[in-house]
């Protein structure tokens, strides 16, 4: 019977690594640490459909939502260097404007497809294509089945397909649906830090992470992407760092 | 060539049944003295008709049966020896001429040296050439067919003798032997054997060899000799005496010119240019010039182009997606071998399959690339396995290479570095395009404009394009500014302080602005002195907005000072 605790030993090593969720995947990281910390393997999953949706009916939290995306896929583009395909029924997003969330014109390809079907076979023909590095789709109706096939096919690609839910009606949820995305967020925009002097300071986003798989649902409110689609966490009052305040500038001039 | 004369091929005897045809008057004895004694014998007629070439021989009815030399089947006589024409045979054939319409009449097109030698000839009333000569073999002429033939000698002309080589309309070929009349073992050797390949193939060639291409087309037209070759820098003396028709002049120069008497080349060689071109017209002294070296006359080479193509016959006819697919993954095989073999991509392929019950299944895809990578065409096939429809069954598929462009060798850097994944946005490009259209993939390039809508354009996907200034740009433009209501705005160039938009009340608590876009005067008349104000404001709920107003508050005509909202930022 002396044999038995040295059998048992590699048997409990064994029940916990099922236990524990396996992380194997390619990680997407924010470089944030308060989002990096709550989400489940410390980023996004690269292989995997992310939605996003804007919190309200109005046009501000969509180009807020829009932006999130965009900055998503940026830091994809500029760390594997290939062109992120941009898929949208609609035409008015602006170009220069994608350019200051770090897509710069050279690497986004756009398609632009007559109807929501077409343009869930042309991310799945892109995914499996593997040419492009991130792909941002701009949906009104996705059906649970069409999530699941994408999040198939972007695990078994490796490629994250990130798909903004647009809403169907004024006061429709697009979230109310199911659907197998590995996280959902609900993006708004949120008022921005008042400066000393008169302007508008960075944009600041309320995050609304309304479910991941394998972690909780958290909010923050973030600052807007940089010209690299890098956020920031607002520096608490008492911990600003003196140079990005406005009145310290104020000061010096 | 002379015909010979009739009288003396005429039977003997005059057949006519109202008249007594035997001399003296039916006091005729077949075989007397007297009767041969004027006329040829049996033997002598027979051997004048040998002598005569085939197709000049009179048929058995004109020379009436009795003159027939039918051997006595008892009497074994020696047979008439065949006289073998010194004079070699110019053709086998029976005579030929071709009969087209020219304007409302049917007239002889061509006509073979036979039916020359018959009385036919080139113009004549088609009917009257039946009347002459009724069994010669009249057949319609086919101008197309004899431009293919012609078309067809020309490119094997730049296969085989030069690259440059084209045909010169109606009934000739140029060839510039210039530069490779060496490989052929010099011009004499090249034309003793043009002429000598145009005789195994059937055709009467006449060649000449000159400076120019117009002299050269006017010795093989116009020449005495069937090979003409003139000397460099003897064009002018070589040319002389053809008849003015050699310089290839409009129908009108030449009714000029044989009205004011010129008749050979070396007429207008003396006369003054000013007053010949005024009666001739320009482009007669263009074409003399032409002929004579001084105006230049490229030849424009019949270009070498094939369009690839493949086909495969089945045993049995298919009907399954998975058959059609293996079919087409064979023939893109075969394709590419071919495509390889000649340094070629394709840029547009049809594949074309053939229905049991005859109809036709055409499906195409095109490339942003040139290429002749097999998964990669495949898979844009297999996009549009769907859209054929094999009814009971295909059993015949070609593959047709309609556009191809020169594909060279391509770089393996990323391959051989150690890259598994290969990322070409154009192959990303073709399957996108496959899916939902050309048109509908594209990357949006800069262009230099301040205004901001016309700041964008669509363009090539293949390209890069480049970059925007930084000037805060909106994520989101609106197609169209639309109108802003209740603006509470302190002029000249503060942001406003509230506005309604769209039945909902905003209130700015920050604004940036103005950045002023001026119109583009050169565009039309309505912008040259138009001004808009953009500012970027947030309202108490964090929205950010893209506002403008035209004008700059100060002079009039730079707008009327109305507010509208252009985009939103995130």
């Amino acid at each position: 019977m002396s044999a038995a605790p040295d059998s048992l030993a590699p048997r409990i090593e064994q029940l916990r690594t099922i236990a524990t969720p396996v992380t194997d995947y390619r990680v997407l990281p924010f470089g944030v640490e308060a989002i990096d910390r709550r989400l489940a393997a410390g980023g996004l999953r690269a292989g995997a459909l992310h939605e996003a949706t804007a919190r309200s009916g109005s046009m501000a939290d969509d180009g807020a939502a829009t932006l999130f995306l965009a900055g998503i896929a940026a830091r994809e583009a500029a760390s594997t260097g290939g062109p992120v395909l941009w898929a949208t029924c609609r035409c008015d997003l602006y170009a220069p404007g994608l350019a200051q969330a770090g897509l710069s014109s050279a690497s986004v390809l756009y398609a632009q497809p007559a109807d929501d079907a077409a343009l869930l076979a042309v991310i799945e023909d892109a995914v499996r294509d593997g040419t492009p590095s991130a792909i941002v789709a701009e949906a009104r109706k996705v059906s649970m089945v069409a999530t699941r096939r994408l999040q198939l096919v972007a695990a078994e690609a490796d490629m994250p397909v990130l798909l903004l839910r647009r809403r169907r009606a004024r006061d429709q949820d697009p979230f109310a649906e199911p659907s197998a995305a590995w996280t959902r967020w609900r993006i708004g925009s949120a008022p921005s830090a008042r400066l000393d002097v008169a302007g508008v300071g960075r944009a600041r986003w309320s995050l609304d992470l309304a479910r991941q798989r394998g972690g909780e649902s958290f909010s923050l409110i973030v600052e807007g992407s940089d010209e690299t689609g890098r956020l920031a966490v607002p520096a608490e009052l008492g911990h600003r760092a003196a140079e990005t305040v406005g009145t310290a500038r104020h000061a010096a001039a | 060539m002379r015909l010979p004369e009739r009288a003396v091929l005429l039977a003997p005897v005059d057949d006519d049944p109202g008249d007594c045809s035997a001399p003296r008057r039916g006091g005729w004895r077949p075989g007397a003295r007297w009767a041969r004694q004027d006329t040829p014998s049996h033997g002598d007629v027979a051997a004048q008709i040998a002598a005569l070439p085939t197709h000049a021989q009179p048929p058995m009815r004109e020379l009436g049966r009795r003159s027939e030399a039918a051997s006595h089947p008892y009497k074994a006589g020696v047979p008439a020896r065949r006289i073998i024409a010194s004079v070699p045979q110019p053709i086998e054939q029976a005579p030929l001429a071709l009969v087209g319409k020219v304007g409302r009449r049917e007239e002889v097109v061509s006509a073979c040296v036979g039916a020359r030698a018959l009385g036919i000839h080139p113009g004549m009333a088609a009917t009257h050439a039946r009347a002459l000569v009724s069994d010669l073999d009249f057949r319609p002429a086919e101008p197309a067919a004899d431009a293919a033939l012609l078309d067809r000698l020309a490119l094997l002309a730049v296969r085989r003798w030069s690259p440059i080589a084209a045909v010169t309309p109606t009934d000739g070929l140029w060839i510039d032997l210039a530069g490779c009349d060496h490989l052929h073992g010099g011009e004499e050797r090249f034309c003793a054997r043009l002429i000598a390949f145009c005789r195994r193939a059937g055709f009467t060639a006449r060649v000449a060899v000159a400076d120019t291409a117009g002299a050269a087309h006017a010795l093989a037209r116009f020449g005495r000799d069937e090979l003409t070759r003139i000397e460099p820098r003897a064009t002018a003396e070589a040319i002389a005496p053809l008849p003015v028709a050699a310089l290839r002049l409009a129908p009108s120069a030449l009714a000029a010119a044989r009205k004011f008497g010129f008749e050979r080349i070396a007429d207008l060689l003396p006369v003054a240019r000013g007053p010949l071109a005024r009666r001739l017209g320009l482009a007669a002294i263009t074409r003399l010039d032409q002929a004579l070296g001084a105006v230049a006359e490229p030849i424009t080479p019949r270009e070498d182009a094939q369009v690839p193509v493949v086909e495969r016959r089945l045993l049995e006819p298919i009907g399954t997606a998975e058959a059609i697919e293996q079919v087409m993954h064979d023939l893109l095989d075969d394709l590419a071998v071919v495509l390889q073999a000649r340094g070629l991509g394709a840029r547009s392929l049809r594949l074309t399959g053939l229905r049991v019950d005859g109809g036709e299944q055409v499906v195409a895809v095109g490339t942003s690339r040139p290429t002749r990578e097999v998964s990669h065409l495949l898979r844009l096939f297999k996009l549009r396995i769907e859209r054929i429809d094999p009814g009971m069954g295909l059993e015949h598929f070609r593959l047709v290479a309609s556009h191809t462009e020169p594909l060279d060798a391509v770089d393996l850097g990323a391959v051989l570095a150690g890259e598994t994944l290969v990322r070409d946005p154009a192959r990303l490009v073709d399957v996108i395009a496959g899916r939902i259209g050309v048109r509908s993939v594209f990357r949006i390039a800069p262009v230099e404009s301040h205004v901001p809508e016309r700041a964008v354009v669509h363009s090539d996907p293949n390209e890069r394009p480049g970059n925007w200034p930084a000037w805060q740009r909106p994520i989101r433009l609106f197609a169209r500014p639309e109108p802003l209501l209740h603006v509470m705005a302190l002029l000249p160039d503060q942001p406003p302080r509230r506005f309604e938009w769209r039945g909902k009340t905003y209130t700015v608590v920050a604004g940036d602005g103005p950045e002023r876009v001026h119109g583009e005067w050169w565009r039309r008349d309505a912008e040259v002195w138009a001004v808009r104000d953009y500012y970027r404001v947030e309202d108490e709920e964090g929205g950010r907005y893209w506002l403008f107003r035209r004008g700059d508050g100060f002079e009039e005509d730079t707008g009327d000072l109305s507010w509208w909202i252009h985009g939103l930022f995130g």
